[in-house]
C-alpha cells in the first residue's frame, strides 16, 4: 500500500482545483452565444476592443455626443454613466473606460425606435477617463469625462 | 428561484417611452478573490440583454463584466402605446438566463 493518507488527499484536492478551473475558464459563452464579440470585450487596449466591436479604432470627437458621469465616484464599483447623443440614426452607444482590465464595457445596439439616450452603471478600477463611442452613418463619434475614483471599484 | 430578479418600469410621456429597469445579478468579474479561502471567484457576468416592445427588439446591450452589480439600465424610444408590452431578457456568461415583463403606463 503506497497511497498514504496525505497523498490521497492532495490527489482529490489537484483533481478538485482543476475542475474549478475548468469551469472558470472554459466555460466561455462562445458557443451559447454567437452574437456577442468576445473578442471586443477581451481586449486590452480600446484600439483593438474597437476594431473589433465596430471594425475601426479610427473616432472622431464630436459636441453631439454627451457623457454625463460625476466629477468623483466614492464607490468605483458603481458609477452612474449616461450618454446622450443627437446624431440621427445612431447605431450603437458604446462605453469604455482604459484604465479597467478590458476596455470594453458595455455596448449597446440600438434601434430605428431609440433614442439617442442610454443610462448604466458601470465598474471602474481607478481615476480615469470614461470615453463613449457612438457609430452612426458610417462615422465613429467620441467623447469623453474624466471621473475620479476614490475607491477602485474591479476587485482584487 | 422565487426571488424576484428584475424590476422594470415604463411609462410614454410625450410620445416617448422611457423604461427603468434593474436586473438583479452578482455580475462577478472572475478577479474577485474570496477572501476566507483565497480562491479566485469564477466570473458571472450577463452578455447580452434584449429589451422588446411588443415582440419586436428595440435595444440590445452587450455587456463585459465591468458592468456594475445589479446592472441598472435606463433608455428611451418612440412608438409604444399605453398598456403595451415590454419584455427585458439576459443571458449570462455560464448560460443562465432570466426575463420580465411590465405593462407600459
Amino acid at each position: 500500500m503506497t497511497t498514504t493518507r496525505r497523498s490521497f488527499l492532495q490527489a482529490g484536492m489537484a483533481a478538485g482545483t482543476a475542475a474549478v478551473a475548468l469551469g472558470a475558464g472554459l466555460l466561455v459563452p462562445g458557443q451559447v452565444l454567437a452574437a456577442w464579440p468576445k473578442k471586443a470585450f477581451t481586449a486590452k487596449s480600446i484600439d483593438d476592443a474597437l476594431s473589433a466591436l465596430v471594425g475601426s479604432p479610427k473616432t472622431t470627437a464630436s459636441k453631439d455626443v454627451k457623457v454625463d458621469a460625476p466629477d468623483i465616484a466614492e464607490n468605483g464599483a458603481v458609477v452612474s454613466v449616461s450618454v446622450t447623443t443627437t446624431v440621427p440614426n445612431a447605431e450603437s452607444i458604446s462605453i469604455l473606460v482604459p484604465a479597467n482590465m478590458n476596455p470594453l464595457t458595455a455596448s449597446y445596439v440600438l434601434s430605428a425606435q431609440s433614442d439617442g439616450f442610454i443610462t448604466g452603471r458601470i465598474k471602474m478600477r481607478k481615476t480615469s477617463d470614461v470615453i463613449a463611442v457612438v457609430k452612426a452613418n458610417g462615422k465613429l463619434l467620441t467623447a469623453k469625462k474624466a471621473v475620479k475614483v476614490t475607491l477602485g471599484g474591479c476587485g482584487g | 428561484m422565487a426571488k424576484k430578479k428584475m424590476k422594470i418600469r415604463a411609462w410614454v410621456d410625450g410620445g416617448k417611452t422611457t423604461v427603468k429597469a434593474i436586473i438583479f445579478h452578482p455580475m462577478e468579474t472572475g478577479l474577485r478573490k474570496d477572501k476566507s479561502t483565497g480562491k479566485k471567484i469564477p466570473a458571472k457576468y450577463i452578455t447580452e440583454v434584449k429589451c422588446e416592445h411588443n415582440g419586436k427588439e428595440v435595444l440590445t446591450c452587450l455587456w463585459g463584466p465591468g458592468v456594475s452589480k445589479n446592472p441598472f439600465i435606463s433608455f428611451r424610444f418612440k412608438g409604444a402605446k399605453k398598456g403595451d408590452t415590454l419584455k427585458i431578457s439576459w443571458v449570462d456568461n455560464t448560460g443562465a438566463n432570466g426575463a420580465g415583463e411590465a405593462k407600459i403606463k
